[in-house]
């Protein structure tokens, strides 16, 4: 197999320009040099990849002239074609950490060139980029430079073959607010009692999932006039024309439906039936009324409560459906029956 | 309590005129367990198979998997309130039958019955491709609704496990567990420097088939309560479920309830394991709001220190298991909850349905909406008329070339929320 090519980033201090001092130095392209981590990295490395080209740049001057140093750069990796690009690593430092992580997600996004750095977790540029690049953890300082390019190697050996990245925690990079299964050692209840002794005992611990910022939605203010409003029904029940005929799943559903409500008072066990896969599915197919509820809707129609049933309905599937495909059915839907003129809507679930 | 746990290792199934146990190996005649499954006239008709571990063989729709177990010792029988009378279970002396499983299929919901692969990719995601599986393929009488067909496989699967069971009275276990739990006062004496800990077992009970039943009660219906761990073993806690595969928990996983027997590895040493405690997930707001506090307040009035939660299902019972979580800790208690997630195909999703800051101990079985193709495999027992229906399937689930592409949450036991399994998420 042929050696993977990389193009490295670094910075004045780490290139042995000088400190602050030097850190106004302009981008530099040396091609076919191997400067400062970089020599870490290639003896890391082996025979598997190679360094084809050092870029060093100053921490002030990628920070201040970032359009046109990221373009001038972005020009050198595009015509050097590595396979893999990496930056860093920025330990602490901030400006370095900043600058690495906006070069390489520029690289990966602009280029569709495999990128990466190494950082501390508390470096700003972190969060700013550990969702657009792969961003190596590494230790606060330079002290940890031997730590960081063993791990950085493992990882852009792997990445670079084009192996499968695993999770997270298993590859040392910074979780990218994206979930990856794999398989752990220890079975699930072993690591939650573990986890149950450190807890009691005042020990660190790590939870394997961190609770969201969790979306609370404020219900509206109640329709005043109900009895010249158009009200649309909307359920996550699973209500199809019989047949289900866009082929809703029963589980983690990929579509919401529109039907038709036009002339229809009652539904019946020939007309409708439900694809939802989370419960028993008998009484809704039986009468699925139970689940939308369009036979009290016209009967409350008819007694002028309300002023009228919306001629379409909308249906999903909620059972196992993701939030974020949930959210967009929501949006949609909602987008409808804005322009049809709708005043509030009753959502059903199960 | 005192529980002594004799296992048989079972190293091979095998059909034959006589049924027994020798040497290792169950002799099955399907005459023998026929008529045990018929005396329900709602079942037409049985068919008995086996699949041992690496067979290029699929088994689907599951619904339930069962550990054949007998009491030898000690007050009631297995399966109180279904094979047996109601005597409190949980001590005295039981043999399980390890390596092996009964395991009950057919169509019942046709949405949210289970796949188990003895081979390939899907195995490694299924703690059932390493048992040898005695497989029940049950036929409903015509005209049979879901929820008595479901009522039906389940009780026959009791019967048959309890049947099979019986054929190790009286065999030399290779191995004997014990089990103890302390009287409330008995083990403060006993262990007064160490946390005491309980376990929050929560019960599916959403109701349209998706119940749990213990002593042969519907959970939907109990008071939450504390249990002896000790008695799951013998059976006490029985799955009637029908939620996705990936997370309902199988009756064999109450019976080998794994972290019942983490605890009990602790017990006495870095912990006082004090009992079990046993919830339901409700769908009303009433019943949610009761059941979790009537839990944290057991956890204090039992003053324990921590506990394990686990779950099942998802979705709704991640509201459960929420609230469980905020009260117990509110109550000065720390908790570890046990759950899966549904984060979507690609990962970015939130996980759970519900979330709270007081929730600081997460384990998770893993996303169950990752997806994965499993290859076309050369026997199926069972059918694969449903496999495009299942939960966690779709229209193209079945391809041309019979692989199948699915979310690993039609694979059961794929993400359990009692931490039977090793996969796990980040």
């Amino acid at each position: 197999m042929a050696k993977i090519k990389v193009v490295h980033y670094i910075n004045q201090f780490f290139a042995g320009i000088g400190g602050e001092e030097k850190a106004d130095t302009p981008a530099e392209l040396h091609k076919g040099e191997v400067i400062g981590p970089g020599m870490a990295f290639k003896t890391g490395f082996g025979d598997e990849a190679e360094i084809i080209a050092t870029i060093v740049c100053g921490d002030s001057y990628f920070n201040e002239n970032i359009e046109s140093a990221k373009a001038e750069i972005l020009g050198w990796v595009k015509d050097l074609a590595p396979d893999l690009f990496i930056a860093g690593p920025a330990f602490n430092a901030g400006r370095y950490g900043v600058a690495c992580g906006t070069i390489a997600a520029a690289v990966k996004e602009e280029l569709g060139i495999k990128s990466m750095t190494g950082m501390y977790v508390e470096n700003p540029g972190a969060d700013m980029y550990k969702d657009k690049t792969y961003i190596i953890q590494t230790k606060d300082s330079a002290a940890g430079m031997r730590d960081a390019v063993k791990k950085m190697t493992a990882f852009a050996l792997k990445y670079g073959k084009g192996e499968k990245i695993g999770a997270s925690c298993e590859d040392n990079y910074m979780n990218q607010g994206v979930r990856v299964n794999f398989f752990e050692k220890e079975r699930g209840s072993s690591r939650a009692v573990k986890m149950l002794i450190a807890k009691l005992n005042d020990k660190p611990y790590t939870t394997e999932y961190p609770m969201p910022d969790f979306d609370r939605v404020e219900p509206n203010p109640a329709v005043k006039d109900m009895a010249h409003a158009t009200i649309a029904l909307v359920t996550s029940g699973g209500i199809v024309v019989k047949g289900n005929p866009d082929h809703i799943e029963s589980s983690s559903a990929s579509k919401f439906g529109e039907y038709s409500l036009a002339g229809v008072t009652d539904l019946d066990e020939n007309t409708f039936e439900t694809a939802h896969g989370g419960y028993d599915p008998v009484y809704a197919n039986q009468d699925a009324d139970r689940v939308l509820p369009v036979d009290v809707l016209r009967d409350l129609e008819k007694e002028g409560v309300i002023g009228k049933l919306h001629e379409k309905y909308y249906a999903t599937v909620g059972n196992g459906t993701a939030v974020a495909s949930a959210k967009k059915y929501g949006e949609e839907i909602g987008k409808r029956l804005v322009a049809d003129g709708v005043d509030a809507v009753i959502l059903t679930s199960t | 309590m005192r529980l002594e746990l004799g296992k048989i290792n079972i190293t091979d199934i095998q059909f034959a005129n006589e049924s027994k146990i020798e040497k290792g190996v169950l002799y099955v005649n399907p005459d023998d367990l026929k008529p045990v499954v018929l005396e329900d006239e709602k079942i037409k008709d049985v068919v008995f198979d086996i699949a041992k571990p690496g067979e290029s063989v699929r088994i689907t729709p599951v619904k339930d998997v069962i550990e054949p177990r007998v009491k030898v010792e000690g007050k009631g029988g297995i399966f109180p309130g279904w094979t047996s009378k109601v005597d409190t279970v949980g001590s005295g002396k039981t043999l399980a039958l390890k390596g092996m499983a009964v395991v009950t299929a057919g169509k019942i919901v046709g949405f949210q019955e289970g796949i188990i692969d003895m081979t390939g990719i899907g195995a490694q995601y299924t703690p059932f491709s390493k048992t040898l599986n005695l497989c029940m393929v049950c036929e409903p009488v015509e005209g049979l609704k879901q929820h008595d067909y479901e009522a039906a496989v389940r009780k026959a699967g009791f019967r048959v496990a309890a049947k099979v069971g019986e054929l190790a009275r009286g065999i030399e276990p290779d191995e004997t567990c014990v089990y103890e739990t302390q009287g409330i006062k008995e083990g403060i004496e006993k262990y007064p420097d160490l946390p005491r800990v309980g376990y929050v077992s929560m019960l599916q009970t959403q109701g349209l088939l998706h119940d749990t039943y213990v002593y042969g009660v519907d959970a939907k219906q109990i008071i939450p309560t504390i249990i002896s761990p000790t008695e799951v073993m013998d059976g006490a806690i029985v799955s009637g479920n029908c939620v996705s595969a990936c997370d309902k928990n199988p009756t064999y996983i109450h019976q080998n309830n794994p972290v019942v027997e983490d605890l009990f590895a602790q017990h006495g040493k870095t912990l006082n394991f004090v009992c079990q405690i046993i919830t339901n997930e409700n769908v009303y707001l009433a019943d949610k709001e009761r059941s979790s506090n009537m839990t944290a307040k057991l956890c204090r009035m039992l003053d324990l220190d921590g506990v394990v939660v686990t779950q099942e299902g998802f979705g709704n019972p991640d509201t459960d298991l929420i609230m469980n979580c905020k009260k117990i800790e509110a109550e000065g208690v720390k908790t570890v909850i046990v759950t899966d997630e549904y984060a979507g195909r690609d990962g970015k999703s939130q996980s759970l349905a519900d979330a709270d800051a007081a929730a600081d101990a997460v384990v998770t079985g893993g996303n169950a909406n990752e997806v994965i193709v499993l290859p076309k495999l050369d026997k199926v027992i069972g059918m694969l008329d449903y496999v495009n229906k299942i939960a966690g399937a779709s229209e193209d689930t079945l391809r041309p070339d019979g692989t199948l592409e699915v979310e690993i949450q039609v694979i059961t036991g794929a993400t359990n929320e009692m931490g039977f399994g090793v996969l796990s998420a980040r």
